[in-house]
């Protein structure tokens, strides 16, 4: 019974981390970067559910899409400003300005909201589910996780799958300068990758700090080096692959901290990366890249 | 063909005499000015932390510049350079007396202890490629630090102690002294850096990387960056030049952290230090600096540790000014808009002074 | 192109390195002779400094120590000043970081500093002591609580020890019979967590208390606690040992709420704070005990009158870093009375008087009544044990 219950914790944790590496897969699949802001927009998203929802006293609905909204705004304008004019440039250029634009958001919420702890209050009013006589409980915000979860990463692929955008996106993941010849606004599409990602990092803060309930201005960066891990796990770009690896990597840390050593989890964790990507280099799902001579 | 090689060696070696001058005079000066009262603490203190990332730098610009591979786990060779050459340090405390060859000591055990630490762990990771393996290098620096984080080494008349994850396993006699107790780390380290030393550790690194690159291994090495296929296909050993370039890029780096520890009294393993914050940090001085360019690297490197202790004025404002800084400043080096622009800028000043000196 | 490029960035680095001692120096005398300006009569003043993080992830601490300072400081300036002599403080960021901290120290010595109120964080703390012994500057650290802090002579903590908090909990539980079977939860990667961790284990099996789960969790996992939990509930453990700080504890709270596991937890000065976070349930901590020098809302006036200072100034409650550090100053005072001290005595001079009255000082603080000091740096005070009740402490 207490295998089942640190399954179930780590996927709850794991659901959260897949959520967060959806939006870092879909902006390396489309624009070849590692954005490693993507952790610090999921916490101004956090703060200005906090802000509407605990301070205002917002109804969750409007107060998450509001910071769907604001967060959509955020990832476009970092990407005009920052990203754009290095797209040309060498992939490492971008990575280094996206760690610039982390330490940026990070120390703006810092002056702007203060160090201070706050604590989230729950979006999902959802009541935990109790199984065999209440030894095992699924909370509310794990069912809603790994729902939101799931839809996501379906919505998505049909967007891709299913609209022209979403056919755009694919094209310019392929070949950038074949899908600019045949007629597709890589810029454009690029933004639009931004845009997604960015609403989805929202989203995903939402959940993980209706999970994990403390917001400070450094709330997403460890989350967010650990989706990037996930991302990789799965085998980035791949949309599946964030599913799996997040799950994966949640459920790895859960069973580590429960069985092996709750103080050397975090090597745990790294070394099962380490040899995953040492048998299958790519990731879970990822594409074997065929090298050109 | 051979007369345009030398040709060109002779304008390496002149680049490099160049480079190594310029470091002495910049020493000299600073010399002079601490001689003369007119430099400040604050700047007396930070020059060793300058040296220690300008060295570290200069290790990651080998792998990632020359060896074309992203590494964001280097703080982790780091950690195991400060760690090892400190634990040297306290051992050899009682036998040696001479701080010169104490620091020599600890910085030989950290280097080899690092450059080991870079050959095992680049056995399997070389194999990976692009993103893969720079998430690999990061696990494995994640590794590191949690690992020393929960060791405990302690030493008595019984002889040494070892324990992990449970520091309470080691029952210590009344003489007993702990090494490495968890995480507190290794206390009270001799202060035995000094910008001397520092900064003949960056012109010792700089001549290996120098040489390194300039011999037959280094091209190699850059052949394999180019195009690895082509490079396998004219009988180049991919694994062994690869290997050798990551280990001597994890012994620099382990240099510098032997450096860096011996400038404080206390070594932890944090994720400031030696987490993946670290490592991302280096990694911006090299990219700042020019990837294959190490002076650049150290210019990058020491400006980039100033600029947050010059800004101290600011306030709670200094790290977010530090961003916005570090954003324009990867704008104005690589966006192509800008380079652009730079070009027609130089050219129009030598126009001007064409037409001055005329 | 290259090579001018290089040429130029080089120059630029060496002006910037003049530049940059230029100004500070500059900068020092201004904001000396600003603050100056405002004192007392011939214009001497002591000048206090202050280490600790006001950025990075450690910055609420950092923050609530300088802000309680300020406070002590403008108090002390309003009454007259330490021997008719006002007091100019200033404080420095480290981020948490031990060479940050020496260049903090560095920055503050251009400044002027003669007194150093400081570092916050334990290993930050240890990297300055070695320079404030060179240089003989008398030290007093608010919070930094491991015993290798005060190794040196010239250094005193205002805080608990590490080891005392460990062994004091560990009695309390074993004294008061509050359980038999305990699991602990700790930070293996903060010098604090662990330190705290390592005694208490040690004192508990002395008393013959069970430590049934010694789980841990580290700087980079500190999100998900349920398995932890889960270990110490299924090992029977009647209480949850939590030398934590409470961001996390009020995290560990939540979860262990959330599964119905409701035992005694018992937390040390760190969880102090916790009724102050922002938004958060307090009827999740209706019930933890904890072992802490001050209390918010205690009854005394000296701690009602400085939350409500505190309150009015930072829109916050003050936790036990703020009290600490607002005693440390008052600690300074004292001992620079004692001393007949100057601001005219150099920084050795001043910091040998100061050391060698501390251990004949006795202060009453927010943190502790008849507070004294050993020569090797320790205070004793004595813990009160604190209980959770509708949302506000209770003695117990």
């Amino acid at each position: 019974m207490n295998f089942l219950s640190y399954l179930i914790n780590g996927i709850s944790l794991g659901s959260v981390y897949a959520i967060i590496a959806l939006g870092y897969t879909m902006v390396y699949g489309i624009a070849k970067m590692l954005n490693f802001a993507h952790g610090d927009v999921i916490m101004v998203g956090c703060y200005v559910t906090f802000l509407t929802m605990s301070r205002q006293g917002w109804h969750p609905l409007p107060a998450v899409l509001l910071s769907m909204v604001v967060c959509t705004a955020l990832g476009i304008t970092i990407e005009k400003i920052a990203y754009k004019p290095l797209r040309r440039a060498i992939p490492l250029a971008v990575l280094i300005t996206a760690i610039g634009v982390s330490y940026f958001l990070q120390n703006a919420a810092l002056l702007i909201f203060g160090a201070d702890t706050k604590s989230f209050t729950s979006v999902v009013t959802l009541p935990a589910l109790k199984l065999a006589d209440g030894a095992l409980t699924i909370s509310g915000t794990t069912i809603v996780t790994v729902v939101a979860c799931i839809v996501i990463m379906v919505a998505l692929s049909l967007f891709i799958k299913k609209t022209k955008a979403g056919q755009a996106m694919l094209a310019v993941s392929e070949d950038k300068d074949a899908a600019q010849l045949m007629g597709v606004n890589v810029n454009a599409t690029i933004s639009l990758t931004f845009a997604i990602g960015s609403g989805l990092a929202a989203i995903a803060g939402v959940l993980f700090c209706s999970a994990y309930p403390t917001l400070t201005p450094y709330t997403g960066s460890m989350p967010g080096i650990k989706a990037f891990t996930a991302a990789v796990f799965g085998g980035i770009g791949s949309i599946p692959g964030a599913l799996i690896g997040g799950i994966l990597l949640g459920i790895i840390e859960i069973l580590g901290r429960a069985y092996i050593s709750s103080q050397l989890s975090d090597a745990i964790v790294f070394a099962v990366l380490i040899i995953v990507l040492l048998v299958k280099p790519t990731g879970i799902l990822g594409k074997k890249m065929q090298e050109k001579v | 063909m051979k007369k345009l090689n030398l040709k060109s060696m002779k304008k390496q070696t002149r680049e490099q005499l160049f480079t190594y001058t310029v470091i002495i005079v910049v020493y000299i000066v600073v010399q002079l000015l601490i001689a003369a009262g007119s430099m400040s603490s604050l700047m007396q203190g930070l020059l060793v932390p300058m040296c220690t990332y300008s060295i570290v730098a200069i290790g990651l610009n080998l792998c990632v510049g020359y060896l074309g591979e992203l590494s964001i786990g280097h703080a982790g060779f780091m950690c195991v350079g400060a760690f090892t050459g400190a634990l040297c340090t306290k051992l050899l405390e009682g036998t040696i007396t001479n701080k010169v060859l104490l620091l020599i000591c600890a910085l030989l055990v950290g280097t080899v202890v690092a450059a080991l630490f870079g050959f095992l762990i680049g056995i399997p990771v070389l194999r990976l490629k692009g993103d893969y393996l720079a998430i690999v290098t990061l696990a494995f620096g994640e590794i590191i630090k949690n690992i020393i984080n929960v060791l405990y080494i302690a030493k008595d008349t019984d002889g040494f102690h070892f324990a992990i994850t449970n520091g309470n396993a080691i029952k210590l006699s009344d003489e007993g002294m702990w090494l490495i107790n968890g995480a507190k780390g290794i206390s009270r380290i001799p202060h035995l850096s000094s910008f001397t030393a520092g900064i003949i550790l960056i012109l010792v690194s700089l001549f290996v990387v120098y040489n390194l690159v300039n011999s037959r291994s280094g091209r190699a090495i850059m052949a394999i960056r180019d195009n690895r296929i082509a490079a396998e296909s004219v009988g180049i050993n991919i694994t062994k030049f690869k290997l050798m370039a990551f280990t001597i890029s994890a012994a620099i780096a382990g240099a510098g952290g032997v450096l860096y520890a011996h400038n404080l009294s206390t070594v932890t393993a944090t994720p400031a230090n030696f987490g993946y914050n670290m490592s991302i940090m280096i990694l911006v001085f090299v990219v700042l600096g020019g990837m294959g360019n190490f002076r650049g690297s150290i210019i990058a490197a020491a400006l980039l540790t100033l600029l947050p202790e010059v800004l101290r004025e600011l306030k709670d404002y200094r790290m977010l000014i530090y961003a916005i800084v570090l954003i324009a400043m990867m704008l104005f080096n690589w966006a192509p808009k800008c380079i652009e622009w730079r070009q027609k800028i130089v050219t129009r000043l030598k126009k001007n002074t064409g037409k001055g000196a005329a | 192109m290259k090579k001018f490029m290089s040429v130029l960035l080089a120059t630029a680095m060496v002006a910037t390195c003049l530049a940059g001692c230029g100004q500070k120096s500059e900068g020092a005398s201004q904001a000396a002779g600003t603050e100056a300006a405002g004192a007392s009569t011939d214009g001497a003043v002591f000048k206090i400094g202050s280490i600790g993080p006001t950025t990075g992830d450690a910055a609420i601490y950092g923050q609530a120590v300088m802000n309680a300072a300020q406070i002590a400081v403008d108090e002390i300036n309003a009454a007259g000043g330490i021997n008719g002599y006002q007091v100019a403080f200033k404080y420095e960021d480290d981020q948490a970081d031990a060479e940050k901290s020496v260049n903090a120290y560095n920055s503050l010595k251009d400044w002027g500093m003669q007194i150093l109120m400081g570092s916050v964080t334990t290993t930050a703390c240890i990297a300055v002591t070695d320079k404030t012994a060179e240089d003989g500057m008398f030290q007093l650290t608010p919070s930094a609580s491991s015993t290798d802090v005060i190794i040196n002579d010239n250094v005193f903590q205002a805080c608990f020890t590490d080891p005392n908090q460990g062994t004091a909990s560990a009695q309390y539980i074993a004294d008061n019979g509050l359980a038999t079977k305990v699991a602990v939860i700790y930070d293996s990667s903060s010098v604090y967590s662990s330190g705290i961790e390592a005694t208490f284990v040690e004192e508990a099996q002395a008393k013959g208390l069970e430590v049934v789960a010694e789980e841990s969790f580290t700087a980079d996992s500190k999100t998900d606690f349920s398995t932890q939990l889960q270990k110490a509930q299924s090992a029977g453990a009647e209480l949850v040992f939590l030398p934590i700080y409470y961001t996390e504890a009020s995290i560990i709270l939540t979860q262990a709420n959330g599964m119905g596991y409701a035992p005694t937890f018992f937390g040390v000065d760190g969880i102090d704070g916790i009724l102050g976070v922002e938004n958060f349930d307090t009827s999740l901590a209706e019930g933890v005990v904890l072992l802490t020098p001050f209390a918010a809302d205690a009854a005394d006036e000296a701690t009602q009158s400085f939350v409500a200072k505190y309150k009015e100034a930072y829109g916050e409650t003050p936790n036990q870093f703020a009290a600490d550090a607002y005693d440390a100053i008052y600690v300074i005072k004292a001992a620079a009375e004692k001393a007949g001290a100057t601001p005219d005595m150099s920084v050795s001079d001043l910091g040998a008087a100061l050391t060698a009255v501390m251990p004949e000082i006795s202060v009453d603080g927010l943190t502790g009544v008849g507070m004294t000091w050993k020569a090797t740096g320790e205070v004793s005070k004595a813990p009160k044990a604190v209980v959770i009740k509708d949302g506000a402490y209770v003695a117990m």
